[in-house]
């Protein structure tokens, strides 16, 4: 039980902390090698927990900071400001039950608890550090041909079916619970469970990836899988995930089936771990790139999602079509 | 062929364990691994090898469920895995159990790719791994990439109801105890209809039987379906291929047509091109 609300209270020092945590984890850094954290009762790292993970950066940086990638104090004053009167406003019930008004995701009422959406200060000015300038490179030329190949296979057959429909429409993948991970939009959790060689990291919506940790190096000729296959080791401090071997329809922001990712978890202090990644693949861009932001922990534990079990989305979404269609002949 | 590995784990096993034979020793390694707590360490890929699958009460060979499918699909036969043969299902329940397996094909919740409960993801035909600390387990599995927390020495009831239930554990001797609440009543408990309702209490035993053996019993109450408790036993069989790893098994694509085919646009049909993907 690490904290709750206190975490608002804590704030305010935590600003005080963050510059000198800030520059901990910045890529492509050497990993950090402390060894001074937490440890489990087999002397790995400690780094096991429910995080939320939100976090106040964009994931590209605005322009107009160039390639400055820390705000200043008065700049990161005011992003605090923002997300604690933010997280204020999450629990605010003061809508009428049964009015249109009353429908929105008030955490609260949803019973979703005092920790969703919890997030630790960051002082950064966007999630991606490499290149420098915080912007993801631009894609190859080839990307776009890729792209229009694959829409002129399924032109016109979007709503025919569910196979043409996107995969988190068809509960396959997430970009918060595929490698690399980063935040969602909501139930942006992530469970990490450690045991003797091995730890085990699970997207509240995603899949769990059950990653030795033993030194073995990723099989060469690996089976194409919608999460690609991941071996870890410890670098000091920090869990290096090492991921490849993604189906061609993972296709991470427009990525290829040559997708390489590395993570990199490091505990930064009792209730947060830097998530750093940076991906590589020659097919779709000219240089690597990637970022970093922090997890919180959380008290909470990780609930079954169940996402296809419970998609009646897919169901309303080509029911709806047909609706559509059958109105269209119907005017005709 | 027998050898006695350890009187105390002999001792143990036949109180918990009347029933099950004695284990075969495996080369030299005769004790089932422990943590540095002393506990069993059930860390690894286990999984069942019968019919229960098919159908927990003994069955003769069945045809399969569609025709045109053949004998690679058929039903093979198998003993039961029920202590006394038969589930005492109270007389409306074992109606609707009859009625489930006549609508099995388009009712049975593993068709569609959903989670597939406790006990039945136990003893489901694919591999499941469990990991093991000293205050946790987490059991992964590979169909529908199914998981579940086990919290050790846990008592908290369940917040809500879920497939895969909530699982308080305890250690008795050298057998975990898995007490299960907090279902939806959605699961079956195989393919042949047998099922438990939303209210059901399902306490589970793992106990070492040899290094590369568990026993796996499970204990079902359900006062609203069946007239007593009733209990399954079965090995669960260590994968020991060298460096084995689950491979990731998502069945959502593969149940798309049968939960959504009604849907599709009329004149259309299943492109078949997605099937090489």
């Amino acid at each position: 039980m690490k904290h709750s609300m206190t975490r608002l209270n804590r704030s305010i020092l935590a600003v005080a902390v963050a510059g000198a945590l800030a520059s901990v984890a910045a890529l492509p850094a050497a990993a950090q090698s402390s060894d001074s954290g937490p440890r489990t009762a087999w002397g790995d790292p400690d780094i096991a927990g429910v995080y939320a993970q939100y976090t106040t950066a964009p994931l590209e940086r605005p322009e107009q900071f160039g390639e400055r990638e820390f705000l200043t104090d008065e700049e990161f004053a005011e992003v605090e400001n923002r997300r604690l009167t933010a997280r204020e406003l999450n629990f605010e019930s003061d809508t009428e039950p049964g009015t249109a008004a009353d429908v929105h995701y008030n955490l609260d009422q949803f019973a979703l608890g005092a920790n969703e959406g919890v997030s630790s200060p960051n002082r950064r000015t966007s999630i991606v550090t490499l290149p420098a300038n915080g912007r993801i490179p631009a894609a190859l030329p080839q990307v776009a041909e890729r792209r229009t190949a694959n829409q002129a296979r399924t032109r016109g057959r979007e709503y025919d079916g569910p196979e043409f429909r996107s995969l988190t429409e068809r509960c396959i993948v997430w970009s918060s619970t595929l490698p690399p991970i980063l935040p969602g939009g909501y139930n942006s959790n992530m469970q990490i469970f450690q045991s003797p060689g091995y730890v085990m990291i699970q997207g509240e919506m995603g899949d769990p990836r059950v990653i030795p940790t033993d030194g073995r190096a990723l099989p060469e000729n690996l089976l194409p899988q919608w999460n690609g296959t991941s071996v870890g080791r410890w670098e000091g401090d920090t869990l290096v995930v090492e991921t490849a071997g993604f189906r061609r329809e993972t296709a991470w922001r427009n990525s290829s089936e040559k997708l390489h990712v590395t993570e990199k978890f490091t505990r930064v202090d009792e209730d947060t771990l830097d998530y750093a990644f940076t991906v590589v693949d020659p097919e779709t861009w000219a240089e690597p790139w990637g970022g970093v932001y922090p997890i919180t922990e959380m008290e909470n534990v990780l609930f079954e999602y169940a996402c296809t079990e419970g998609n009646y989305g897919m169901a309303n979404i080509l029911s709806g079509e047909r609706a559509r269609e059958r109105e269209a002949a119907a005017g005709q | 062929m027998t050898r006695i590995p350890n009187t105390a784990f002999i001792l143990i096993a036949a109180v918990i364990c009347g029933a099950c034979a004695s284990d075969e020793a495996d080369g030299d390694t005769v004790e089932f691994p422990r943590t540095a707590g002393g506990q069993p360490d059930l860390s690894g890929v286990w999984q069942a090898v019968n019919t229960a699958h098919w159908n927990l009460e003994p069955h003769v060979p069945g045809y399969p469920v569609l025709l045109e499918l053949g004998a690679q699909f058929a039903v093979p036969p198998g003993p039961g895995v029920v202590d006394g043969g038969e589930i005492p299902y109270l007389p409306e329940a074992r109606a609707e159990r009859d009625r489930r397996f006549a609508n099995r094909l388009t009712d049975d919740p593993e068709g569609k790719c959903y989670l597939g409960g406790v006990p039945r993801s136990t003893y489901m035909p694919y591999p499941f791994q469990i990991l093991q600390n000293a205050d946790d387990i987490l059991i992964v599995y590979q169909f529908a990439t199914g998981t579940r927390r086990l919290f050790v020495d846990g008592a908290e009831p369940a917040p809500l109801d879920s497939w895969m239930g909530w699982s308080n554990a305890r250690w008795e001797g050298d057998t975990l105890v898995v007490e299960v609440t907090g279902f939806n009543g959605q699961t079956w408990l195989d393919r042949a209809g047998n099922y438990a309702s939303a209210g059901a209490k399902v306490t589970e035993r793992y106990t070492p039987l040899g290094p590369d053996h568990l026993q796996y019993e499970a204990t079902i109450e359900d006062a609203s379906v069946y007239s007593r408790p009733w209990t399954i036993r079965m090995p669960l069989y260590r994968i020991v291929d060298e460096g084995f790893q689950l491979l990731e098994f998502k069945c959502e694509p593969f149940a798309e047509e049968k939960v959504y085919g009604h849907l599709r646009k009329p004149g259309t049909e299943f492109p078949e091109e997605v099937r090489s993907q």
